[in-house]
């Protein structure tokens, strides 16, 4: 089993990679990979919320959802779950760090919105139904940790390669985004060679 | 469908909700920062309408700028200046409060005043329009496009087109600036509340090509400035202005004009 484990994080933080291959979650990747460092606290507070995330939805799911049969109410309540995570990020944030607090600004709280989150979210009740209780859960946190780990080692790529580009001279006309969208996808077509990995 | 299901459905969320919000309650007393309490007292001073006219992203980025010293109290001119007045009490400084300014638009060129020179059915934005040679179906290419960019960035409903220039409601504007930012021709220029005789034009052309698109632009004739007694008027470029500090609202150069371009 450990062996799956390693084998599922590596495939969630390179080989599917959440931006780069299944292209949720674009929008703080463009939003706030300006630098490196505010990329890096994006990242962590992702990974935080991710990883929480999956493992209090997977539980809520094994819980309440299935037994009730409720699971067509998944959207709604890891939704709410993911809210209050958001917020509690933004709290702590605000009191330790509020210099990231305000370098993230109106991102921070768009992870609640960051389609990466929810996506992780269901698909882990979706892929891992068939297993039993605590399996899942494994399965969940492992799945939703290299996922966002994913997010985080993209993100941060991304505003390194920002940062250098920031001093050339580009055409006036790729100025800005379209620079930055040409460089995404020249990174997924770089991620793809992960494919052949696992 | 059974009546217990949707019960059921209800106090799930419910209660996943209330359970939530209990632990983020907890959570919130924990990490409660202590703010500045000048920052909610300031921000109550402000107009409270997100204009953005003092050039921060909001009222309260304003008034944490405000305590924090990197804003004036009374770069909010939509709360006035009693508010701007409250503002640097709370904060413990001296408040110039200047007069009251409204926006003004520099152009008079309605559609029976200015000459066509096209017929323009493409799209209707100023900004947009000014983008494309000859931009609009006007004559004259200095003055009001009618689009209406200005009435869109407006959210004091104190500026309309109307009859193809834009006007400004004197006693709604609040001065947050607004609408001269949007301007493609920057025509509208915040003046002093109580100035009462502004040139209602920006062509910089000769007299004769003015006369030639519009039968209510400055021509540049001088007459109001050899008319003014205090030195008010200027004629630079071909286009008048009056300076609100020196004119006394006498009228002599509105009364003298013979285009009527003077308000």
């Amino acid at each position: 089993m450990i062996g799956e484990l390693i084998l599922l994080l590596v495939g969630a933080a390179l080989v599917n990679n959440v931006i780069l291959s299944q292209f949720l979650g674009l929008c703080p990747f463009l939003g706030v990979s300006r630098r490196v460092e505010t990329a890096a606290g994006m990242g962590a507070a992702v990974i935080f919320v991710i990883t929480i995330a999956s493992a209090v939805c997977s539980a809520i799911y094994l819980l309440i959802l299935e037994p009730a049969h409720l699971t067509y109410l998944n959207t709604i309540v890891f939704i709410l779950v993911i809210a209050a995570l958001v917020q509690l990020v933004e709290m702590i944030l605000k009191k330790m760090m509020k210099s990231l607090y305000n370098a993230l600004g109106i991102y921070l709280p768009l992870i609640t919105t960051n389609c990466a989150v929810l996506g992780v979210a269901l698909l882990n009740v979706q892929k891992y139904a068939d297993y039993t209780g605590g399996k899942m859960m494994v399965f969940s946190i492992v799945n939703g940790l290299g996922t966002s780990a994913g997010f985080c080692i993209a993100i941060v790529l991304m505003a390194g390669i920002r940062e250098r580009i920031e001093n050339n001279d580009i055409t006036s006309s790729f100025r800005g985004q379209p620079i930055v969208l040409v460089t995404a996808g020249l990174m997924a077509i770089a991620f793809c060679g992960f494919a052949g990995v696992i | 469908m059974d009546a217990s299901m949707i019960l059921l459905a209800v106090a799930v969320v419910g209660g996943v909700g209330l359970l939530i919000g209990l632990l983020l309650g907890v959570a919130g007393k924990k990490f409660a920062v202590e703010t500045d309490e000048r920052v909610e007292q300031v921000r109550e001073h402000l107009a409270g309408s997100n204009c953005g006219g003092c050039g921060f992203a909001g009222c309260d980025a304003c008034a944490e700028a405000m305590v924090a010293g990197t804003a004036a109290p009374n770069v909010c001119a939509p709360a006035g200046a009693e508010n701007a007045k409250a503002i640097g009490e709370i904060l413990g400084v001296s408040v110039e409060v200047g007069d009251r300014k409204v926006a003004f638009v520099r152009c008079a060129g309605t559609c029976d005043k200015t000459e066509m020179k096209s017929q323009y059915f493409g799209i209707q934005d100023c900004q947009k329009a000014s983008m494309i040679p000859g931009s609009t179906d006007k004559a004259c290419n200095f003055g009001c496009m009618g689009f209406g960019s200005c009435v869109n960035a407006c959210k004091y409903d104190a500026i309309h087109v109307v009859n193809g220039v834009a006007v400004v409601d004197k006693e709604k504007c609040v001065a947050c600036g607004a609408c001269t930012a949007v301007c493609p021709k920057n025509l509208i220029v915040l003046v002093p509340a109580k100035a009462e005789h502004l040139v209602q034009c920006s062509n910089r052309e000769k007299g004769k090509a003015v006369k030639a698109v519009c039968a209510a632009g400055c021509i540049g004739c001088g007459i109001c400035q050899k008319n003014c007694e205090f030195g008010a008027v200027t004629v630079t470029n071909n286009l008048a202005s009056i300076d609100p500090e020196k004119c006394t609202n006498c009228g002599k150069c509105a009364e003298k004009c013979p285009v009527k371009v003077i308000s």
